[in-house]
């Protein structure tokens, strides 16, 4: 388990008598897409929660490049590499595509504290949001205010933003989410590149793309890691397929 | 629709030109209301900082408003009366010297809004907005019973402190002191906006998970821009008091913070130019419908409650498309 990147040992989390994260234990390995599935209520939104900061947990403990980051604040954990991206994008929505770009340079290279010098105008940032930019496709929208771009190409430059913060992990909560089967074909075959940067541990709902996509795949039902394996593994798990795939689909 | 760039021009060109016709016309109390404009538009672009662009909407700011004020009462009543601040454990006289007056208050002032904002800074919404005015009220209620400064009197000071080269009881003269301030400030503040610290503090406004999942600590830069955003607002406290040459607890009260406010909304709110043209417009109609009647302020109601519905850029955004601050 030390080469893991990053490293969930057994966290709990009660809300009340509800046990959200009853004992998780998970890690990221490095050039690996990590899949975490499970049914709505399953306790994955407050997984990952724990995971990049917002929430902590109340015992277990999370390690990120051999780091506790348990107790740390999402942008501290930000600062350690750990890009995120939203099930709903989370941007900038009165900023330029450039702009939000702009502000991830921003955040990675700490120069919030920059009082003068026009960011627009400042080579490196420019340079940095324009190479994540032109990674996932949306350089010709450079110019376009976000609100105006379509659902697909939102959570694409969710993944630019990400991209940004040169991360060491990235944390994706269901990226494919209300994108088109073509959308979704490229954003896999992008991601299947993208884990030989930065490992990914996905959440997502898309099974096709999962089976796809995934080197290891961990299912969540009410607060548990029921079954961790290949891809194989799980379609032939038992437990899983009365849990969550249901047995018509597993067929 | 005219390109923001021009009308902010023709701004200051009217905000010239009005007391330049005015020592032609040898009509100094236009100059004076002028100059009030000036001042309260000031009080205006250190607010807006912190609530146009940090979207921190404080109801507080007569806090730094009068402290700037009291800094001013403060050293120029202890010079009038040739007695120090203080002698244990070292001596501090008082000045007259506006330098120096406003450096004390620019600093206290922003170390006031670093005290206040470090509390309310951890609430949200109308939580942020009650907490302010609670701070704003305590120094009001403080003012008016402390009374080594006058307490509900306030402090008067007999003559204008003074400025090297320059004499500041001619109004033109002290105008075109405020003038300058004023655009000095406005290029820092646009600066400020263009800069990454603007971009990140305009991006945590739209979006705050964003800005925190790239690593960007929103409280501790809120924090500074709310100090900055205080600062600002003293230093036109300074001259509001200098101005009258008075200083009493009203500069305190919520309605000075309400009235800060105000003139964010009806000029335009996260515009530079919009404290301008909402302090000139109530300084306008407070002459003139004051005049008419002691009830003015139902006109400025009925204007405000227009503004709100009809035209929520305020002026400035009825007249100019709003540009990106950033550009690209």
């Amino acid at each position: 388990m030390a080469d893991s990147i990053l490293d969930v040992r057994g966290i709990h989390k009660s809300f009340g008598a509800l046990k959200a994260s009853d004992g998780i234990t998970l890690d990221l390995k490095p050039g690996e897409i990590h899949a975490l599935i499970g049914p709505n209520g399953a306790g994955k939104s407050t997984l990952i929660k724990q995971i990049a900061g917002g929430l902590n947990p109340d015992s277990g403990s999370v390690h990120f490049m051999g780091r506790d980051v348990s107790v740390m604040t999402v942008a501290a954990r930000a600062r350690l590499g750990l890009a995120r991206t939203f099930q709903i994008s989370a941007l900038a929505m009165g900023y330029t595509v450039l702009e939000n770009a702009v502000l991830g340079a921003v955040g990675e290279t700490g120069s919030v504290f920059r009082f003068f010098k026009p960011a627009m105008k400042d080579a490196d940032l420019l340079g940095r949001a324009y190479a994540a930019l032109d990674r996932v496709g949306l350089r010709d929208q450079a110019g376009v205010i976000t609100s105006e771009l379509s659902h697909g190409q939102r959570r694409q430059l969710e993944v630019a933003v990400a991209l940004t913060l040169a991360p060491k992990a990235f944390l994706m909560d269901e990226p494919m989410a209300g994108m088109g089967a073509e959308g979704s074909k490229e954003l896999t075959t992008f991601l299947q590149d993208l884990k030989h940067e930065a490992p990914i541990l996905l959440v997502e709902h898309d099974m096709d793309a999962v089976f796809a996509l995934a080197d290891r795949i961990s299912v969540l039902v009410y607060g548990k890691i029921i079954a961790t394996g290949s891809v194989a593994d799980i379609r032939a798990n038992a437990d899983v397929r009365t849990a969550y795939l249901g047995e018509e689909d597993a067929a | 629709m005219i390109a923001e760039r021009h009308l902010n021009a023709i701004i200051l060109a009217i905000l010239v030109l009005i007391p330049a016709y005015a020592v032609i016309a040898d009509e100094p109390f236009t100059i004076t209301l002028a100059t009030k404009a000036v001042i309260l538009a000031l009080a205006g672009v250190g607010l807006n900082f912190a609530l146009g662009q940090g979207g921190l909407v404080s109801f507080g700011h007569a806090a730094y408003f009068g402290i700037g004020g009291y800094a001013m009462g403060i050293l120029a009543s202890h010079a009038q009366s040739y007695t120090p601040l203080m002698e244990v454990p070292f001596v501090i006289e008082g000045s007259n010297s506006m330098p120096v007056i406003w450096l004390v208050a620019v600093i206290s002032g922003g170390l006031l809004a670093l005290l206040i904002g470090a509390l309310s800074l951890r609430t949200r919404g109308v939580y942020f907005i009650m907490v302010t005015l609670a701070f704003g009220q305590m120094l009001y209620y403080f003012a008016i019973s402390w009374p080594a400064y006058g307490g509900e009197d306030g402090l008067s000071i007999y003559v204008r402190n003074q400025f090297p080269g320059l004499n500041t009881l001619v109004p033109i003269q002290f105008f075109g002191l405020c003038f300058v301030i004023l655009l000095i400030v406005l290029f820092i503040v646009n600066r400020l906006n263009k800069s990454p610290f603007g971009l990140a503090l305009m991006g945590a406004h739209q979006n705050e998970e964003r800005a925190k999942t790239v690593g960007i600590d929103v409280y501790k830069m809120r924090l500074v821009a709310f100090a900055i955003s205080g600062a600002i607002t003293a230093l036109a406290g300074a001259l509001f008091a200098d101005l009258n040459r008075f200083v009493s607890p009203v500069m305190f009260d919520w309605h000075t913070s309400g009235q800060i406010m105000v003139f964010i909304i009806l000029g335009g709110v996260a515009r530079l130019f919009g404290p301008i043209v909402g302090a000139s417009l109530y300084i306008l109609l407070e002459h003139f419908l004051g005049g008419m009647s002691e009830y003015w302020q139902i006109y400025l109601g009925a204007i405000l409650l227009f503004m709100v519905l009809f035209a929520k850029g305020g002026i400035i955004g009825r007249l100019s498309k709003k540009e990106q601050t950033h550009g690209g």
